[in-house]
């Protein structure tokens, strides 16, 4: 038993050379980096920049955009997720997979589309105007990045929501029924609460790389808007000032882990009655 | 928080896959077949041959020092007709690797850190400058690269604004950089024709303007309307510049590169800051869609940027005669020719030129007349303690 | 009376379905519809034409990088899923302080921002020597799957009961024999949709593959990038159709064989898993 114990356990052994080889010594290079100047000196100048105005300017916008971008994502997602749920005879995973399929599509080609669909003379306003509706200046705006960031990562949010609903029992959801609640009450007393693990982890995975990206802001802000995303990004590819690039994503590395750390308490809470 | 993320990873993943295994199976099965297709394709031979090579870099290059049969050429995306490629490779029998970069400035750090190595890179003015101050570059042999006559004397003239002594790089492109504008657009805007810089501060053209999204090109254009020279270090200057920039941001629809030209074509704004290699595209493009309005090229008066391209090859290159082999076979007049008709940006080659029909040389556009390019200049390297000043205002500008 | 309201209620769902499908697929339209656009310029309608899906196979930049794409996912995945079966199985065997410690690092990836992961494995490839190119771009994408394996095989091997792997041998099994005929099997879905989940991260990759990759390796990705400054040529709207049809089809096909995917089902996903999917299914059934 002891024996077979170890032997079990000495299969982690190509993952524990393969995790500290491209995992640990990295970060601790972003670290040795974020931490020193051109000359190899320690300084905390590279992680205090994010105090400028600029900087911080750019994380503010990232922040404010990226809880946007969560928030109208949960709201999109949720009623999909029911729906999604109590549509799911037979035929579910096939629905399912249908709002994976995008996924498939290469990322930048799916966001350049949007450029097409958004601007002055693009799909979207030609429509209006066929309408006789005014046109809308949609593309180079937060809104627009905001749709991008939404796009893009609202599969990462149906799914674990879409996963926990299925978990729950419809006997639960039968039984407050016969007891009288009404739709909303079966919402907020049943369906929310039961939820929450699924809830936080779409979350997670909408605001991380919400962001993060700079990609989408470049691509459908027409580079008007600066995050912090493509800061770091062009500090490393057009200012090749490495330091301070890795200076400022050890700030970023610390916003998402306290983002993480406020949501597992409050996931906490939750999950001992989910499971 | 572990909880979470094995949560929603078991979550999506399980979704996806967990109860189909069958549509698994059909993906690999796809994917398995795409893949074989890929390496029984024509093109076949060159991919594999590209992984492998690549994967062998470290070894060949730490053993030998030449006579290796490749040739890792470094060059900016869309800057080359493929075909050229396929010939060079028939005719030399060398094995070419292609690579591609969006910008100087990405190039650099890859060259210096010697991330991977290059035989041949294609950089522009200033920033050969910078290499060659840094010593990155070898000295060319030009007995290697008789056709070096082609180039018009005048292109080798003005590398020297870079390249002191000629000793360094080819030139490969050259251009000027200008206004576009919608004719129809600005007539709805009761505008006038831009003729200089200081148009694009015009408040009619809100919401229409395009700049171009580098440092150097956007500062170039604030500097040039106050009339000052675009390689300054002067901080006075700089510092109005900046404002001048933030001042014209809400101006300003969007700061691109090169998606200006498909945004013009497309009707989406009046004017746009454009490279002149962009403007026989357009003009083929406006003919053949048949729009209503017609795109117009300036070189606003206050003289602009004149740019280069050339070819030059790193002093680390492991196969430098290939590399010289490479260039001249670029600079042969009719090769020269079929990678203007591709990216039609102007050649400096004088075989090339001679080969093109009258109204194309005639096109000012395409190659203007030189004394509407006498307040122009070429960049120069200013160093890095300006260039991070130059970035810093920069990023100043961007954020506000 | 109720009828007629659970209709209107049914009416509403159909609607808010359909809604968020064309916000989900007008890109995808859009890209369709370009890839049949004679004009190369991205905002104006040229007319008919087939010359980009000809062209698509012609040019070597996209048969290559098209290749790369495909084996560096397939590779990446197959490696991942080997990794991470074997690391998924130790961990689970672990004490609690070294298993917190494992299940800490693999979380690393994931939580960390793509840029920063990126940025930090070019670091050290840089740092150790090691010349950038198709090893970098695979040893990269290996590096973020493994977790996705982990997490997904975990769940699966906790829901195995220990007595049966136990009985196997007191029968008289090798540790291996009765690893492969009891545990695997009950693993097997979590190890598949590992596969296939790794292999989907490794094609969408953009910003780590931009970081780590070097001389002549193009993925499809970064050569889309490096095509936005000077337009994008439609032969890339060309092929991505091609790959979305592809899907799409396998995904009807299966669709279509509900009996024999059914069977396939129940073959492997053991009743011990209980799984509450069904149980809904049945539920809903009932009800109805």
């Amino acid at each position: 038993m002891t024996n077979n114990g170890i032997g079990k356990k000495l299969l982690a052994g190509p993952y524990l050379v393969w995790m500290v080889g491209f995992i640990i010594i990295p970060l601790f290079l972003i670290l040795y980096y974020g931490l020193t100047d051109k000359s190899g000196v320690f300084t905390l100048d590279n992680v205090t920049a994010i105090a400028t105005p600029e900087h911080s300017k750019a994380l503010i916008l990232a922040l404010l955009l990226s809880f946007i971008s969560t928030v109208v994502c949960l709201l999109l997602a949720y009623p999909l997720a029911m729906i999604l749920r109590n549509r799911n005879v037979g035929q579910g995973s096939f629905i399912v997979f249908i709002f994976i399929l995008p996924m498939w599509m290469n990322f930048l080609l799916r966001t350049l589309a949007w450029q097409t669909l958004l601007e002055k003379n693009g799909v979207v306003n030609t429509i209006l105007s066929l309408l006789h509706l005014p046109t809308q200046s949609l593309i180079n705006t937060p809104g627009a990045i905001v749709l991008g960031m939404v796009y893009n990562f609202l599969p990462f949010m149906v799914l674990p929501i879409y996963n926990v609903l299925c978990k729950i029992d419809d006997n639960v959801v039968n039984a407050a029924r016969d007891l009288g609640a009404d739709f909303f009450q079966t919402l907020t007393r049943i369906w929310i609460p039961l939820s929450v693990p699924g809830i936080i982890s779409g979350i997670t995975m909408v605001f991380v790389p919400a962001l993060t990206t700079f990609v989408i802001s470049s691509l459908l802000g027409g580079s008007k808007i600066l995050l912090i995303g493509n800061v770091i990004e062009q500090e490393f590819t057009h200012g090749s000032n490495w330091h301070l690039g890795s200076g400022l994503s050890l700030v970023l590395m610390v916003f998402i882990l306290l983002s993480m750390a406020i949501l597992a308490k409050y996931d906490k809470n939750g999950e001992g009655s989910a499971f | 928080m572990k909880k979470i993320m094995k949560e929603n990873s078991n979550k999506i993943k399980q979704k996806i896959a967990g109860q189909k295994i069958l549509t698994v199976a059909l993906t690999l099965a796809l994917a398995s077949a795409s893949l074989m297709t890929g390496c029984g394709g024509s093109a076949g031979r060159g991919s594999s041959g590209t992984a492998a090579a690549a994967s062998s870099v470290s070894e060949t290059n730490s053993t030998e020092t030449g006579g290796s049969n490749e040739l890792y050429v470094y060059n900016w995306g869309e800057y080359i007709d493929e075909d050229v490629i396929t010939q060079f490779e028939d005719e030399t029998g060398i094995t070419v690797v292609y690579d591609m970069f969006e910008t100087n400035e990405e190039m650099y750090p890859i060259i210096e850190a010697g991330a991977v190595i290059y035989d041949v890179v294609c950089p522009s003015d200033y920033m050969i400058q910078k290499m060659i101050e840094n010593d990155l570059l070898a000295e060319l042999n030009f007995d290697n690269i008789p056709n070096f006559d082609q180039i018009d004397p005048e292109y080798v003239e003005m590398s020297q604004a870079f390249d002191p002594d000629n000793k360094y790089s080819v030139p490969y492109c050259w251009g000027t950089v200008g206004i576009l504008y919608n004719t129809s657009r600005l007539e709805e805007l009761g505008v006038p024709a831009p003729t200089k810089w200081a148009d694009l501060w015009d408040e009619r053209l809100s919401g229409e303007i395009l700049m171009q999204d580098s440092v150097r090109d956007a500062f170039m254009v604030a500097l040039k309307k106050n009339g000052h020279s675009m390689n300054t270090d002067n901080e006075e200057e700089l510092e109005q510049a900046k404002q001048d920039l933030i001042d014209q941001k809400p101006l300003v629809q969007a700061y691109v590169i090169d998606q200006v030209r498909d945004k013009m074509i497309g009707g989406e704004a009046a004017v746009g800051v454009i490279y002149s290699g962009e403007m026989l595209y357009i003009q083929e493009e406006v003919e053949s869609l048949g729009l209503d309005y017609s795109l117009e090229y300036v070189i606003p008066e206050e003289g602009t940027n004149l740019w280069v391209d050339s070819w030059v090859i790193p002093a680390n290159a492991q196969n430098k005669e290939n590399a010289e082999k490479w260039i001249d076979f670029l600079c042969r007049p009719e090769i020269a020719l079929a990678n203007f008709e591709y990216i039609t940006y102007p050649t400096p080659n004088k075989g090339a030129f001679d080969l093109l029909d009258e109204e194309m040389q005639n096109n000012k556009a395409v190659f203007p007349d030189k004394d509407s390019l006498t307040n122009s200049e070429v960049y120069s390297y200013l160093g890095d303690e300006t260039d991070a000043v130059y970035n810093a205002l920069w990023k100043e500008v961007k954020s506000n | 009376m109720k009828r007629w309201k659970q209709n209107l209620h049914k009416i509403w769902q159909d609607f808010y379905l359909v809604i968020i499908m064309i916000f989900l697929y007008a890109p995808i339209a859009t890209m369709i519809v370009l890839s049949f656009n004679s004009s190369k310029s991205r905002s104006q309608w040229g007319g008919f034409t087939l010359r980009w899906y000809t062209e698509m196979f012609a040019s070597r930049n996209i048969v290559s990088a098209l290749h790369n794409t495909l084996l560096i996912a397939l590779l990446s995945a197959l490696i991942a899923t080997l990794i991470g079966t074997a690391a998924a199985i130790a961990i689970n065997s672990m004490k609690s302080i070294p298993r917190i410690f494992f299940m800490g690092v693999t979380n690393i990836p994931m939580l960390n921002a793509d840029i920063v992961t990126g940025i930090s494995l070019m670091l050290a490839f840089i740092a150790f020597g090691i010349s950038l190119g198709f090893k970098t771009v695979l040893i990269s994408h290996i590096t973020f799957n493994i977790p996705y394996v982990i997490l997904s095989v975990t769940p699966k091997l906790r829901q195995t009961s220990r007595s049966t792997y136990e009985a196997a041998m007191d029968l008289g099994a090798t540790p291996i024999y009765a690893f492969f005929k009891v545990v695997f099997p009950d693993i097997l879905p979590g190890v598949l949709s590992g596969f296939l989940l790794a292999f989907t991260m490794s094609l969408d990759d953009f910003i780590i593959t931009h970081f780590t990759r070097g001389a002549g390796i193009n993925t499809l990705s970064t050569l889309i990038y490096s095509e936005v400054r000077r337009g994008i040529k439609p032969s890339m709207y060309a092929l991505s159709t091609c790959i979305f049809l592809c899907v799409l089809l396998l995904l009807i096909i299966s669709n279509f064989a509900p009996a024999y995917k059914n069977a396939q089902h129940n073959k492997t996903i053991k009743k011990r898993e209980g799984n509450s999917y069904e149980k809904n299914n049945e539920g809903k059934l009932k009800q109805n």
